[in-house]
């Protein structure tokens, strides 16, 4: 048999994850934007 | 089991748990945790996207304030880019069936290595001022992690989301346009950190975003989970009868070269991507002579970063709307709607209509993100999902072939036009026709796309044979 995983996901596991690639994307989307506005200045 | 199975069971220590038949999803795992593993890695990719805000400071390594004699000159250091896209497309190429057998988590290490260990190289490459050493670095080991991370999660993802491809590989390929945002900023704020008066701070820069890199991406590793064998997500059945243009089937990726299925897939992709990617380069450049006076450098750089977040954004909106519509009317849209915004374009300049200027370039560039986004379930529609992530590898070649005709065309028909009397403000007129043209010629491409011969099928069992499960 494959050996598999024995734990399953957690809502935790699923913040924990989804929360590692989101904050960065979300902060480096917030900076773009901040700069995008300058083209309605 | 399979013999192969037991084979990669019987030793290897540790390099054991990089091995696909290792990774096998247990049951209550969730298969919202694989779009965040695949994020892991595109986020971190495509810091490429971002290479050019370290030109300037690589410029006067020697001279620090200006450039001095024996400053590498911005010519030297426009092909690290070229190097790393280039090497990105012969490795998803060569060592995408590599990829597909041996299971995302080895490939992802694999990617990871190479990517942070790259920037490790340049950062050394960069202390020594030796421009071969950075080209190696970050064009050569960087460009081979970018190739294997790149297409490393795509069938993956694609066996977890059966009812939603589009948008499953569409949040992955997103990651890739949106690691530039993340890589952009950090890497302005780490060379003011280690800046001193007798430093620019790029080699320390880039040997911290090498190790955040590497952690990063081995994150990735670690989550990722194949599913086992005939997982299929809950209340999903799939359709008794296939649909015309969705095989149920897998064609070997070298046999999905033989088609003409692939070939006219990798020109819709390029065509496509040379439309789109002709303009992204030179967008700061054109809105101001087309508007002069009334976009500052200031303000296309905001327009520029505008087409970044709906480059971005395309990506996944595109994809799922594929899932809905078909990949085939989805690049029909790209290619219709596409042409009618090129050739608006000439008139929002002749009117002197910014808005109309910047939603046509808006739209354009998200259907640019979306067509990189929607092409690997166009593919798994047209040859399976057992080897889609190395066919996929192969398609790459499309961008690399973009990566050349797109600029050219823009910059080239401009300098013809601007040498033969042309005012600037108009330079742009024929290229804008020119790309409509090329879109034309995509559409047709994609008319003529039909489901795959019978005999270029696999044989139902070939796929066991090398202890792969989808």
């Amino acid at each position: 048999m494959p050996a598999q995983a024995q734990h399953g996901t957690t809502p935790l596991h699923l913040i924990l994850a989804w929360g590692f690639v989101g904050i960065p994307l979300a902060w480096g989307v917030i900076e773009t934007v901040l700069n995008a506005l300058k083209l309605f200045r | 089991m399979s013999s192969t199975t037991m084979r990669q069971d019987s030793g290897g220590g540790l390099l054991t748990l990089l091995n696909r038949n290792r990774i096998m999803a247990g049951p209550g795992f969730s298969r919202w945790m694989v779009p965040p593993a695949a994020l892991c890695v595109h986020l971190c990719i495509g810091q490429v996207y971002a290479f050019s805000v370290f030109n300037l400071p690589m410029t006067r390594l020697i001279g620090i304030t200006k450039s001095a004699p024996g400053d590498w000159k911005l010519t030297d250091l426009g092909w690290i880019f070229s190097i790393a896209i280039l090497v990105l497309g012969v490795s998803a190429a060569l060592f995408g069936r590599w990829v597909e057998e041996g299971g995302p988590r080895k490939a992802m290490v694999t990617a990871a290595i190479a990517w942070g260990g790259g920037f490790l190289v340049a950062a050394l490459g960069v202390s020594i001022h030796n421009i071969w050493v950075v080209y190696f670095g970050y064009g050569v080991m960087g460009g081979f992690g970018l190739g294997i991370a790149y297409i490393s999660p795509v069938s993956t993802l694609i066996k977890w989301f059966p009812d939603r491809p589009g948008m499953a590989t569409g949040m992955a390929i997103m990651g890739f346009g949106g690691g530039a945002f993340i890589a952009s900023p950090l890497s302005v704020g780490l060379m003011h950190y280690f800046s001193t008066p007798t430093r620019v701070g790029v080699a320390e820069t880039f040997v911290v975003m090498g190790i955040i890199y590497f952690c990063f991406m081995m994150v990735g590793a670690a989550i990722v989970r194949l599913p086992p064998p005939g997982w299929a997500p809950q209340g999903y059945v799939a359709p008794a009868q296939p649909k015309k243009l969705i095989t149920t089937r897998h064609v070997f990726v070298y046999q999905a070269l033989k088609t003409p299925q692939f070939w006219l897939i990798w020109f819709v992709l390029c065509l496509n991507v040379t439309a789109g990617i002709g303009v992204l380069g030179q967008a700061s450049a054109m809105s101001q002579e087309m508007f002069p006076g009334r976009i500052t450098a200031v303000a296309a750089a905001g327009f520029v970063g505008l087409m970044s977040l709906f480059n971005m954004g395309g990506r996944f909106f595109w994809a799922s709307v594929s899932d809905f519509i078909g990949r085939k009317n989805t690049y029909f849209v790209f290619f219709a709607l596409g042409f009618v915004l090129y050739a608006t374009v000439p008139y929002a300049g002749g009117t002197g209509s910014v808005t109309l200027f910047v939603l046509c370039f808006l739209v354009i560039i998200s259907m640019y993100g979306g067509g990189f986004a929607t092409v690997p379930a166009y593919l798994k529609d047209m040859f399976g999902t057992r080897y889609v992530g190395a066919i996929h590898g192969w398609l790459l070649t499309a961008w690399s072939a973009a990566g050349i005709f797109g600029p050219v065309l823009v910059n080239y028909i401009r300098q013809y036009n601007v040498e033969h009397g042309v005012p600037k403000a108009d330079a742009y007129n024929n290229t804008m026709y020119i790309m409509a043209a090329l879109l034309v010629v995509g559409f047709l491409c994609n008319l003529f796309i039909r489901s795959v011969h019978e005999r270029h099928y696999m044989a139902e069992d070939a796929a066991d044979a090398v202890g792969m499960a989808d």
